[in-house]
């Protein structure tokens, strides 16, 4: 039983991880239709930032904000340069255009940081408590609360904010949002500027446990693809939901099935990703949009 | 000086061109039909004036050429532009479509609350998708949705289209009544008797363009439109 709770709470703490990176995938995917490969060494080239920024003295969590700051200006940026003037284009274009970014980004990152795994202190200490024989640590505890304040967070600029009705409008209906007076292209690149913050979120979260190099993300965002399958390619709530999800199943089954192990992790992700697809292709929160003819 | 002017108006595309030369004018406060068979070019008319496709020729608001036309800067000048299909955003849901309606100038509850005292029917089904209401209702919602917007100018592609006669009348009550209260309308109707009932003048569109124009009640005795479009 004790070790049952532990696997759970550390799955929930890589589920959070994979929820927030989950969360910036579908953000892009249901406002341009767009799967953004990119995002997982947009993750990584962020933690490189707020790890250099520690590195030269700052505190964690100013470091930290800083780092959000610059990754929601890149990722508009990225948005306006590079993705926006191939808009309107193809989308398996803009798909593999996000492939040439990964592969860009990673190499900047070994160019400019070297391809070492770099220790990265975060705000939460590693050190194992124990709560009734169940022990975990203050960065589990922390990732976990710090993913679930983000959704609330990204919950609450949606539904309740101005910005967050353009963003949604912008999402559903680009010409109609238009004629409305929504400036859609600023609301495209704001929508990626935040799927950026979201990522260095996830990025900085990870960093910590995994060890910092250039490739620290790549199988992450795997996980987060299968994250944003099982809660469903278009919801937000689905993404986390679906993060903690697998996280928590991946340790279980890694736990109670022996074959599996650890080397078969990423592989059960992916056999979750094709149950999903089979059974409810939607995920569990994806919704059919309802339309009368 | 009116409101509206189109000079020499020329659209295509790609290579089929569906205006050749719309020259019309609007005075503010007027309510105008723009009548013509399938193809003849109203549609594009009106997204020519809204900016949701490239022309060349002159568009004149307030008299003075515009000649940067984008959708949301033309929404900002007060030009409401409600589709043919009566489009809106079928995932949102109607309070959601309202709110947006308002976006350029920031509605307050006031405007919604007439919206809805206009149209009933919208404010018991504010929380639904708006995919999921009927087709009059749909189009109640675009006009309110319009009406957030408090347009100088309101553009309306065949709101009559596929909806149920009652609610048609229904329909172009509101659209006098708005224009009653100053908001300059045009609308584009297969439906010529509706159209000329309900608008003081009328322009006639044939192949990109305009043939006849004038007073609606002229435009109702005169013998080719008769025979054309009003059937008798």
């Amino acid at each position: 039983m004790t070790n049952f709770l532990q696997q759970v709470v550390s799955g929930l703490a890589s589920g959070g991880i994979y929820g927030s990176l989950a969360l910036a995938l579908v953000l892009i995917h249901r406002s341009t239709g767009v799967l953004n490969f990119a995002q997982g060494e947009m993750a990584t080239l962020s933690a490189f930032l707020c790890w250099t920024l520690v590195d030269h003295g700052w505190s964690f969590w100013p470091a930290f904000g800083a780092t959000l700051v610059l990754s929601f200006a890149g990722g508009a940026a990225l948005h306006t340069a590079v993705i926006r003037p191939i808009q309107g284009g193809p989308l398996l274009g803009i798909v593999i255009l996000t492939i040439g970014l990964l592969i860009a980004i990673n190499g900047l990152d070994t160019w400019i940081w070297g391809g070492a795994a770099k220790q990265f202190h975060g705000p939460f200490s590693t050190a194992p408590i124990t709560v009734g024989g169940v022990a975990f640590s203050k960065q589990d505890i922390g990732v976990i609360v710090v993913s679930l304040v983000v959704v609330v967070l990204v919950g609450a600029l949606f539904t309740r904010t101005k910005l967050g009705l353009g963003l949604r409008a912008a999402a559903a209906n680009p010409l109609e949002a238009r004629l409305a007076g929504v400036r859609v292209g600023v609301m495209l690149a704001v929508g990626w500027g935040l799927a950026a913050a979201l990522g260095a979120v996830a990025g900085v979260m990870a960093a910590p446990s995994l060890f910092l190099d250039p490739n620290m993300m790549q199988t992450v965002l795997l996980y987060a693809f299968a994250a944003s399958v099982l809660g469903g390619m278009d919801s937000p709530v689905g993404a986390v939901v679906g993060g903690l999800l697998l996280g928590v199943l991946l340790n279980l089954v890694g736990t109670y099935v022996h074959w599996v192990g650890g080397e078969l992790r990423l592989a059960t992700a992916l056999a979750v990703i094709l149950a999903v697809l089979l059974v409810r292709p939607a995920g569990l929160f994806g919704r059919i949009s309802v339309t009368r003819a | 000086m009116p409101l509206l002017e189109l000079r020499g108006l020329e659209a295509r595309y790609g290579e089929i061109r569906a205006l050749h030369g719309v020259t019309l004018s609007v005075d503010e406060g007027d309510f105008v039909a723009i009548l013509g068979a399938n193809g003849a070019g109203k549609t594009t008319t009106l997204r020519a004036i809204s900016g949701t496709v490239r022309t060349s020729g002159e568009v004149l608001l307030d008299g003075s050429r515009l000649y940067r036309r984008t959708p949301e800067a033309m929404a900002k000048r007060g030009v409401a532009h409600v589709p043919e299909g009566r489009g809106t955003f079928a995932s949102l849901s109607v309070l959601d479509n309202l709110r947006l309606g308002g976006w350029t100038r920031s509605a307050s509850g006031r405007d919604l609350a007439h919206v809805f005292e206009e149209f009933p029917r919208l404010y018991e089904r504010r929380e639904q998708q708006a995919g999921t209401l009927s087709g009059g209702e749909q189009q109640m919602l675009a006009l309110g949705r319009a009406m957030m917007a408090r347009p100088r100018l309101l553009l309306l592609d065949e709101p009559s289209l596929g909806l149920a006669p009652l609610v048609v009348r229904e329909i172009f009550e509101s659209l006098k009544r708005m224009n009653e209260h100053g908001t300059t309308i045009v609308v584009v109707e297969q439906n010529a008797t509706l159209a000329l009932g309900a608008a003081r003048h009328a322009y006639v569109l044939e192949t990109g363009r305009v043939v006849i124009g004038g007073a609606a009640s002229d435009l109702q005795q005169n013998e080719s439109v008769r025979r054309s479009y009003l059937g008798y």
